[in-house]
């Protein structure tokens, strides 16, 4: 087993609550210095794989390792060297930057002039010197945000886990906290990173797109993008979108359809079906542009993917 | 168990306690408003508004109106001129007690036959009805000693010496002052809800927030995550009974007899169960208002049956048996025996004992459900 390459491995990663499967039996390998997006909708069961690989959270079955320590037996190797930002706030509205910083410094069991060198550099890192004594709650989302990660690597741990670091932060603050997440895998950091926003999954070497608690695609985006299976998307403009829309989502040959910006993008299965779909817009005389071949977006290949995967929604 | 750690989360929960100003004046002020409150709300039943309805009018019935009034337990504030008067007054609530002297009472008195006197009293509160009875029926009682004493002597008769001599002493509390009981008690009740309070508070709050889910996955161990939570807690107890202390003796005149310094152990012994109680709640409760609602179901039946208002020794024997599982018990007698009695840990040792038992089970249960992992 190359250890040195491989960050994390999941073995049939399972966990149940009760009936409900959360994660069913997914399997998947994270290479050094890879910054691996983790994607899916709500509940598909990131978080819990996550808490999983954290050592949080007690596989029901199968295996993990992180960092060569499996998760399950030596939950307090792997918390000590990891990086992790929950969902939730890991900050405290009363206390200032500076003291988050010492607080969690001291947790990982650092002290003294090693506590305030690392302190000094991340502040710095993070630019909230110039703000150290202003307290939490009354900084903006995105230097939250920023000083909640410098918080997880005061401690330098190899391996991050980020789960949905950009919720609810402006445009600009989430490109520059990307600045700073692909600056740590420059470094050689590894980053597990789960995200909603598919223009971010674009900054990952390697993507999983998990589903009612199992991977059902992936790759690096430009793979995912061009994938056999991937389809073919086209784009459409009309004078009214909606309406084409309504008419051509539910078409069997159709896998997904979506507004985009002021056009519509349409995935159908295979290069003859631009055909039929030709076909259809000019039968219903929909007044639109001559369907133009596109390289999907993210987004397109996901709204297939999930079409495709979904009970009712299969062709 | 690595201290830098807990020292590190205890200086957190300091200074995240300092800055919310909302939360130190009311750990520190409710307390005080407390103690307050029931010291002088504890005071004995005195002075009970009274209507009288005298249709005798003569020295006789003054005078038995005056040994009424001499005994400080009624005040005579309306005279009535109809039966009606009495009972409207008392069904309006504005008198307590009615006494009703009849017209033949001076007349009855010289033919040295019993006349009555009747003393109706509103009874809705059992406790201060029953005192206005006992003392009404010691006046009448008292009276009657001094008038047969008095034929005797004018008889010339010899006055006989027979008789029961009852000589009660009120020991630890001779002035019979009530608060001298209440306040100390107050002492452990407040602390029981403050304690409780805020370490509930400090864990459920960092649930709810998210914090705790990363302090989880931090190095800590639950065990060091707790006494870090508990250290600030502790220190902002001792200051709330050194304050009420304070209050006890320099206001309400109450002397803390017993040794100061044995009252500080057992309190630390009792902090000790009532963090745990705290903690084991917010390990049950799903949210902030469960727990709340949780502490109220635990802490209201504690304080009825802790002894704090009603002595154990009259309850029926299953609630008894129920009242030894509340720790309240134990400490109340701990706190009231050392304060008012002045005895030591020859007496409270039975005690402290139970009471240290109680507290390791309910911490040792708390600290269990307290696992780091959160599901």
């Amino acid at each position: 087993m190359n250890t040195t390459a491989t960050t994390v491995r999941a073995e049939s990663l399972t966990r149940r609550f009760g009936n409900f499967v959360a994660v069913d039996n997914i399997s998947f390998e994270i290479h050094s210095g890879e910054i691996w997006g983790f994607l899916g909708p709500n509940g598909s069961g990131k978080s819990t794989t996550i808490r999983m690989l954290c050592g949080v959270l007690e596989p029901s079955s199968g295996r993990a390792q992180v960092l060569g320590y499996d998760v399950a037996r030596d939950p307090e190797s792997v918390k000590l060297r990891i990086g992790y930002m929950s969902q939730g706030s890991s900050l405290w509205n009363d206390l200032t930057v500076e003291e988050h910083l010492r607080f969690y410094a001291g947790l990982f069991g650092l002290y003294g002039a090693e506590q305030r060198a690392a302190v000094e550099e991340w502040m710095s890192r993070i630019g909230l010197t110039q703000r150290r004594n202003e307290l939490a709650g009354s900084l903006p989302g995105g230097f939250r945000k920023r000083l909640a990660l410098a918080c997880t690597l005061l401690h330098r741990p190899q391996m991050l886990f980020l789960d949905e670091p950009t919720s609810g932060v402006d445009p600009v603050s989430r490109r520059e906290f990307w600045d700073l997440i692909v600056g740590l895998a420059d470094a050689g950091r590894t980053v597990m990173v789960t995200t909603h926003y598919l223009d971010e999954a674009e900054h990952c070497n390697q993507l999983a797109f998990i589903y009612n608690g199992r991977i059902i695609a992936r790759g690096s985006p430009e793979e995912l993008k061009h994938a056999s299976d991937a389809g073919v998307t086209v784009e459409i403009l009309s004078k009214d979108n909606v309406a084409v829309l309504d008419a051509v989502e539910d078409l069997p040959y159709v896998r997904s359809a979506s507004l985009y910006g002021s056009s519509l993008h349409v995935t159908v299965e295979r290069n003859g079906d631009l055909v039929r779909l030709q076909r259809f817009l000019d039968a219903h005389d929909l007044d639109v542009s001559e369907p133009a071949p596109i390289t999907p977006s993210l987004e397109d290949v996901f709204a297939g993917l999930v079409k495709a995967a979904s009970p009712s929604g299969a062709p | 168990m690595n201290w830098r750690r807990v020292w590190t989360i205890a200086v957190k929960e300091y200074v995240e306690f300092s800055r919310d100003r909302r939360t130190v004046m009311a750990t520190m002020l409710m307390p005080l408003i407390q103690v307050i409150l029931y010291g002088y709300l504890s005071s004995d039943v005195r002075y009970q508004p009274t209507i009288v309805w005298d249709l005798s009018q003569t020295a006789e019935s003054r005078q038995l109106l005056e040994a009424f009034t001499n005994s400080q337990y009624f005040s005579i504030k309306y005279k009535a001129r109809s039966m009606q008067d009495v009972v409207r007054r008392i069904e309006g609530g504005e008198a307590l007690v009615g006494i009703v002297i009849l017209p033949d009472y001076a007349k009855l008195l010289h033919q040295k036959k019993s006349p009555e006197v009747m003393v109706a009293v509103d009874a809705s509160d059992a406790t201060a009805a029953r005192t206005s009875v006992s003392v009404a029926q010691a006046i009448g009682s008292s009276l009657t000693h001094g008038m047969v004493l008095k034929e005797l002597r004018m008889n010339g008769a010899p006055i006989p010496k027979v008789g029961v001599d009852v000589r009660a002493r009120a020991w630890y509390n001779p002035a019979l002052r009530q608060e001298v009981f209440i306040v100390p008690g107050v002492l452990a009740l407040v602390m029981q809800f403050t304690m409780t309070f805020l370490s509930m508070s400090t864990i459920v709050k960092e649930r709810e927030l998210g914090t705790l889910e990363q302090l989880v996955v931090s190095p800590i161990q639950s065990s060091e995550l707790m006494l870090g939570k508990m250290i600030p807690l502790i220190t902002i107890g001792y200051i709330n009974v050194t304050a009420i202390l304070l209050l006890a003796v320099f206001w309400f005149h109450v002397p803390v007899v017993g040794s100061v310094v044995l009252l500080y152990v057992t309190v630390f012994i009792f902090f000790f169960t009532t963090l745990g109680m705290g903690t084991l709640v917010s390990t049950i409760a799903k949210s902030y208002i469960q727990a709340v609602q949780l502490i109220q179901f635990f802490l209201m039946p504690s304080m009825l049956l802790s002894g704090f208002i009603f002595p154990i020794a009259s309850m029926p024997l299953a609630l008894q048996w129920l009242s030894y599982l509340v720790p309240l018990t134990y400490f109340l007698t701990i706190v009231r025996g050392i304060i008012i009695k002045g005895v030591g840990i020859e007496y409270l040792w039975p005690q402290i004992t139970l009471l240290t038992l109680l507290g390791l089970a309910v911490f040792t249960t708390a600290v269990l459900r307290f696992r780091k992992r959160i599901d």
